[in-house]
């Protein structure tokens, strides 16, 4: 019983809003946090190793294993005809043959395509024996870019078209007419841990798989489907994440079920743990698009109509194409107020890695589309590409320039709020004059200024999957266990959500635990994906915590016979009328009673709808908004390029916790950079990626980073009731990067002597140097 | 000659028999040892998640710490080496270290994985007494990839840890040595297991010995390219020569009008000795691998492999360098553009081995200039290299020598280019017929890193550049490491 002297602290350690370091931390910078190979391995640990076609697109004439099977150390030699269930991992569409190689031979559809696996008693004996094998190929014609897939109409997903009001009559009207085309190149994740899994059989077939999936029910599924199991056996466990970013939405699948396919053949757990080149050489990535734009505009700049045709290059299997080509729809207005527009959108299908889901998710490029066409435009009409971007921004109050080409009405538009804060935090104005001033001095080195918005769309577009599930457990000691369906990757989710069980319990931080992500104990989930995370699990969290309580509110009501509107949660105790209970002894006082300290939570996201055959609907349930000003410089004897600045300021709502906030807004803005500058993938002409690790795909280094300087929206808040009113974070920020892009763009501009630089993406040394080459054409 | 494998691991000594020379320290330490705090990113030398810190006795006598790929570094490399893994940081009550304070405190994790390596490779650079600058701490940490962050929060970490003092629970250099000096492992290495041989002789005459008597054998020096064959092509030779333990090998020393530069002398160790006499070359050297690979990679050793992409040999081949070969006690010397005869093709007979580098003296310092480009500025393969030595005598071109990567399957001179500009005044309209006469040197190749009419038109606009710089020398022309703030 509460001594009546104890002073109760003001305020809880850790609630949700407070900077707080990420949960691993202290356990990342000790080498303490486990991820999926630290796991200690079994004694009877068999070890999985892939065959991977080497051609693009191939029939299998015969295949002799007996090499590879008679292999030292070799335990099992897998092909298709040893999958008890479906010999498909695919996620949507079941057009993913799992392994290429069955009893009767087989097709190959890309160079990657897994064949048959080799489980060993040793990682290195299942590598050499994998090497083993004699496969005798014929050889088939293969479609590896856009423009082949056009001209075949190969495709992965019929085509799709949004449109409102008449396009075509409005460009032909309009005063001036601007066209032109962009190439943007796909992304490699890059997640510094590469795929794995392992696999351990129990009884009566059940299976337990460790698996690094930001989609452990997905993963659940295909594991069941590839072991013809029901789901209800197979459990998928994931603690944290080295990096995902997208690319363990469906990645992860293929591991996991190979792996338990191991398992499940002999008995004994498996782990299959790719080769970095293996991972880059199988795994799908960011799709490369190509952009088609046509525009009618007025004097001013203002869009009057405008049409884009975005050709996505999707890869042997649909995976998730559909609906990031949707996205990249959606995205094709970025911040653009349209009045009458057409975007028609092709989903083609290519003999290569199946192209996947990847931060932002088809909106970076739908958006680049749109930031290109505002560059396109100024540039044509000799306006200052930063009035031209303003002139067509969405209007501020929702009214008759606010609906976007889906129909759907922009309501919580700030934009043109943090567009001026940022313009003149960065000064803009005065360094673009200075920056003319240089570049007349500088005949070898120039520069280039840029400014662009971000507005984000936020829920998963395909509706059904705005659902989230959480268990909340109070101990009969007071300390909390969390679990909800979203997974660790480093974005900081875990100790987001715990800040808001925290928060909603009234107690401190270091109380709550959170343990890893388990299928077991939060079904039917979805991905850890389209920056839903806090705010999904953070409600679900927060269901759950108010039916806790509920039942403790009750039970002290009942107890100190007060009503339940006389029960406070205070910080670390409740107070029931008079009386002052801490926390953990209202706990035990509660449990003695028999009430039950177990609560599951639910949450499905509100107001959102999507009639997809009309392309008409509320696919997001708000927008998130950013906007950026990023100065580089060229070289244009070499095309060599460099950011110096960038200035961000991105709205995340009231932040949840801002050092995680600010975290995932400059890991975002470096990674939108590699994707637009210096990683580029190359397949040479045979269809194979030759740009399959770190030594010739390159991502950012630290010396990359520009000078950065950056902040959260002080008057962020979301007029949507999420969860504490913040904002989804995980995505938006990639796509500030479009700035930098842009001002090398402009860079290029400032070294031509009128013409457009039309430049593509990735901005490597030799994109910039024909940049410049249009530029003085 | 010894038959284990002695070093020092987290402070305590160990012997190892009986694993496969080819194992990788990394795969020794988290399969056999259980420290899986050191992580497996690339596998290649390029990530920097599996970086750990070796310390060792340099040739100048005194204890030094460099952060290293446990990826690609052979276990019985370590032979007479103090390793130290993340684990072993922290304080005996677990305190965490300053290093691992400062990336907890300010947000220099996201995932975690990556984490361990920078830990490592700033534990090592706080050793190794780095300054705190900002252009500096990018360099050092070109070799750990980070896809999280952004870096800025690894960057804020980094100059808090390098301005402190060390944790007081650490070690000091001169324990380190006393413990290193009382392994034992002073002598030659003949380590076997599993059929394969792995040789560490300590003197020159012993390693040219062994080279020429066992021409089959796989000379290694720091394995930045032979771990790659290991880890990637799954390349499991009979038996192994280790240089890295041959004294004579890693020295650098005057000659006369020039600097003898041993084959395993790292890129580290060259670039103390090289930057002085040739910045242009210093300011190569630093942006080549990390500094992971800068201190086992090794320029002799490099070259002696033939590696069609590197950027030290057009470097040297403009300054006049030449090569120092031996067969047991035969020797010879060439030029050292005369070594590379095709792609992947030297004039190395077998059992020979590369001993130095003998690298003249500049007439005019600073006259060689080197222009580098590639993709990312830090740790990427060249698409282009130029290295020029012009030397201009009243106006007139008095030599020239124009070296190019990049352009052709070996690393070679612009003969047609030299031979425009030589006798002719140094004047753009000469250097234009230069870069036209190029196309006469060169028909290079497209691949992933830029297409055949990229590399000629940069291949020519170097030039330019060159002209420009030492003609009209307030023209900015480089894109310098941009020091991040």
């Amino acid at each position: 019983m509460m001594d009546g002297t104890l002073e109760p602290k003001a305020a809880i350690d850790g609630a949700a809003g407070e900077a707080r370091r990420h949960d691993s931390a202290d356990r990342h910078v000790a080498g303490a946090a486990l991820y999926a190979d630290d796991a200690r391995a079994p004694a009877d640990l068999l070890h999985v190793a892939v065959a991977l076609s080497p051609l693009a697109h191939g029939r299998i004439v015969s295949a002799d294993l007996s090499a590879a099977r008679a292999a030292p150390g070799v335990v099992a030699v897998l092909d298709a005809g040893a999958v008890p269930g479906e010999n498909d991992t695919g996620p949507v569409a079941h057009d993913e043959p799992m392994l290429a190689l069955g009893p009767e031979g087989g097709v190959a559809c890309y160079a990657g395509h897994p064949l048959f696996l080799v489980a060993a008693e040793t990682r290195d004996a299942a590598r050499r024996a994998v090497g083993l094998a004699r496969i005798e190929w014929e050889k088939l014609p293969a479609i590896l870019t856009v423009e082949q897939a056009m001209a075949a109409e190969s495709h992965v997903a019929p085509p799709y078209r949004m449109a409102r009001g008449d396009a075509a009559a409005a460009i032909a009207a309009a005063p001036h007419r601007v066209a032109g085309s962009i190439e943007i190149g796909g992304q490699d994740h890059f997640y510094l841990e590469g795929q794995i899994a392992v696999a351990t059989p129990g009884e009566d077939g059940e299976m337990h798989v460790l698996s690094s999936t930001q989609h452990p029910s997905e993963t659940q599924v295909i594991v069941a489907r590839v072991l013809g199991l029901p789901a209800s056996a197979v459990t998928v466990e994931v603690r944290r994440m080295g990096g995902g970013f997208g690319g363990k939405e469906t990645q992860g699948n293929f591991c996991a079920a190979a792996a338990a396919l191991v398992a499940r053949a002999t008995g004994r757990p498996a782990k299959l743990r790719l080769d970095r080149d293996d991972d880059m050489t199988m795994t799908g990535k960011r799709h490369a698009f190509v952009i088609d734009y046509e525009a009618g505009v007025d004097a001013e700049g203002r869009i009057l109509g405008v049409r884009f045709v975005q050709k996505a290059r999707c890869g042997w299997s649909l995976d998730l194409s559909a609906a990031i080509c949707d996205r990249a729809m959606f995205h094709a207005d970025n911040a653009y107020f349209y009045p009458a527009v057409e975007i028609v959108s092709y989903r083609l299908r290519t003999n290569t890695c199946s192209d996947t889901a990847f931060r932002g998710f088809g909106g970076p490029q739908g958006m680049l589309g749109a930031e290109r066409l505002m560059d396109h435009i100024a540039h044509a009409l000799g306006l200052d590409p930063v009035e031209v971007r303003r002139r067509n921004f969405y209007d501020r109050q929702a009214g008759a320039r606010s609906v976007t080409p889906y129909h759907m009405r922009v309501e919580d538009n700030v934009i043109h709020e943090i567009a001026a804060e940022v313009l003149a935090s960065s000064d803009y104005a005065a360094r673009r004059a200075e920056i003319e001033r240089w570049n007349a001095e500088s005949p070898v080195l120039k520069r280039g200024l840029a400014f662009c918005p971000v507005k984000f769309g936020i829920s998963f577009t395909t509706t059904f999957l705005n659902q989230a599930g959480a268990l909340v457990h109070i101990y009969q000691d007071g300390s909390v266990l969390l679990n909800h369906g979203g997974t660790e990757m480093g974005q900081g989710l875990y100790q987001k959500v715990a800040q808001v069980a925290a928060s909603e319990l009234n107690i401190d931080l270091g109380r709550i635990r959170l343990s890893s992500t388990r299928t077991d104990k939060v079904p039917n989930t979805s991905a850890t994906a389209a920056s839903s995370g806090s705010d999904m699990n953070g409600m679900a969290v927060r269901d759950a915590c108010r039916k806790l309580k509920n039942r403790l509110a009750a039970f002290a009501a009942e107890r100190f016979g007060v009503s339940t509107d006389a029960v406070r949660f205070e910080p670390n105790a409740v107070r029931a009328g008079a009386e002052t209970i801490p926390f953990e002894a209202l706990v035990k006082m509660a449990y003695l009673a028999r009430t039950p300290l177990s609560a599951t939570g639910f949450y499905a996201t509100p107001k959102i709808w999507w009639d997809r055959p009309a392309a008409k609907g509320r696919p997001f349930y708000y927008f998130a908004y950013g906007a950026a000003v990023c100065e580089a410089v060229i070289d244009t004897l070499t095309g060599e390029n460099r950011i110096l600045r960038a200035d961000l300021l991105h709205d995340v709502g009231r932040s949840l916790n801002p050092a995680i906030d600010l975290g995932q807004v400059e890991g975002g803005f470096i990674q939108g950079l590699g994707w637009l500058t210096t990683e580029e993938l190359w397949w040479d002409d045979a269809g194979r990626l030759r740009t399959h690790a770190p030594s010739t795909y390159k991502i950012p280094t630290a010396g990359d980073r520009p000078e950065m300087r950056m902040a959260l929206w002080a008057r962020g808040e979301n007029r949507e009731f999420t969860i504490r009113r913040s904002k989804a974070v995980g995505e938006p920020p990639l796509m500030l990067a479009n700035a930098a892009f842009l001002a090398l763009s402009d860079a290029a501009r400032a070294a031509g002597t009128g013409g457009y630089p039309a430049l593509d993406a990735p901005a490597t040394p030799e994109r910039v140097l024909a940049a410049v080459a249009r530029a003085r054409a | 000659m010894d038959d284990a494998i002695r070093f020092a691991l987290n402070g305590a000594p160990v012997a190892v028999r009986g694993v496969r020379p080819t194992t990788t320290l990394l795969d020794w330490l988290r399969e056999t040892r259980g420290l899986k705090g050191t992580k497996e990113g690339c596998a290649e030398g390029d990530c920097g998640a599996c970086t750990v810190a070796v310390r060792e006795v340099g040739p100048d006598g005194r204890l030094r710490t460099v952060p290293i790929n446990a990826c690609i570094q052979l276990l019985p490399m370590m032979h007479g080496r103090d390793v130290v893994t993340v684990e072993a940081l922290a304080g005996p009550d677990g305190a965490l270290s300053p290093v691992q304070q400062a990336m907890a405190e300010l947000h220099g994790s996201q995932c975690g994985f990556c984490t361990p390596g920078f830990v490592m490779t700033l534990w090592a650079a706080r050793r190794a007494g780095l300054a705190p600058e900002p252009a500096a701490v990018a360099e050092a940490l070109a070799g750990n990839l980070c896809r999280c962050t952004g870096y800025g929060p690894i960057l804020a970490a980094a100059a808090r840890s390098l301005s402190q003092p060390v944790a007081p629970w650490e070690e000091t250099d001169a324990a380190v040595a006393e413990r290193l000096s009382a392994l034992g492992a002073d002598g030659p290495l003949d380590y076997a297991a599993e059929g394969r041989r792995f040789l560490a002789p300590t003197d020159l005459d012993a390693l040219a010995d062994l080279a020429a008597a066992l021409p089959e054998a796989t000379l290694v020096s720091g394995a930045t390219d032979v771990g790659l064959w290991v880890t990637k092509a799954l390349f499991d030779p009979e038996t192994i020569i280790w240089t890295g333990r041959v004294a004579e090998m890693k020295a650098i020393r005057r000659e006369g009008d020039a600097l003898l530069i041993g084959a395993g002398a790292t890129y580290a160790e060259a670039l103390a000795e090289i930057e002085a006499p040739y910045p242009d070359i210093g300011a190569l050297i630093r942006r080549i691998g990390g500094g992971q690979v800068r201190a086992a990679g090794a320029v002799g050793a490099n070259i002696a492999n033939g590696s069609p992409i590197g950027d030290m040999p057009p470097a040297l081949i403009a300054a006049g360098a030449r090569l120092l070969l031996r067969h047991g006690s035969a020797r010879r010397e060439m030029p050292l553009e005369a070594f590379f005869l095709d792609y992947r093709k030297q004039d190395r007979r077998p059992g020979e081995i590369v001993e130095a580098v003998r690298l003249p003296l500049p007439a005019e310092p600073g006259r060689l200039r080197c222009h580098k480009v590639s993709k990312r500025f830090d740790q990427d393969i060249t698409a282009v290299l130029g290295c020029f030595d012009v030397a201009v005598e009243g106006g007139v071109v008095a030599s020239a020598r124009l070296a190019y990567g990049g352009m052709a399957g070996v690393p070679k001179r612009a003969a047609a280019a030299e031979a425009a500009l030589v006798g002719r005044p140094w004047t753009e309209e000469s250097v234009r017929a230069a870069m036209i006469a190029l196309e006469r040197d060169f028909a290079p190749l497209t691949d992933m890193r830029a297409s055949a009419a990229y590399r000629m038109t940069v291949a020519r606009n170097l030039l330019m550049r060159h002209f420009i710089e030492t003609t009209q020398p307030h023209v900015e022309t480089r894109l310098s490491r941009r020091p991040a703030a």
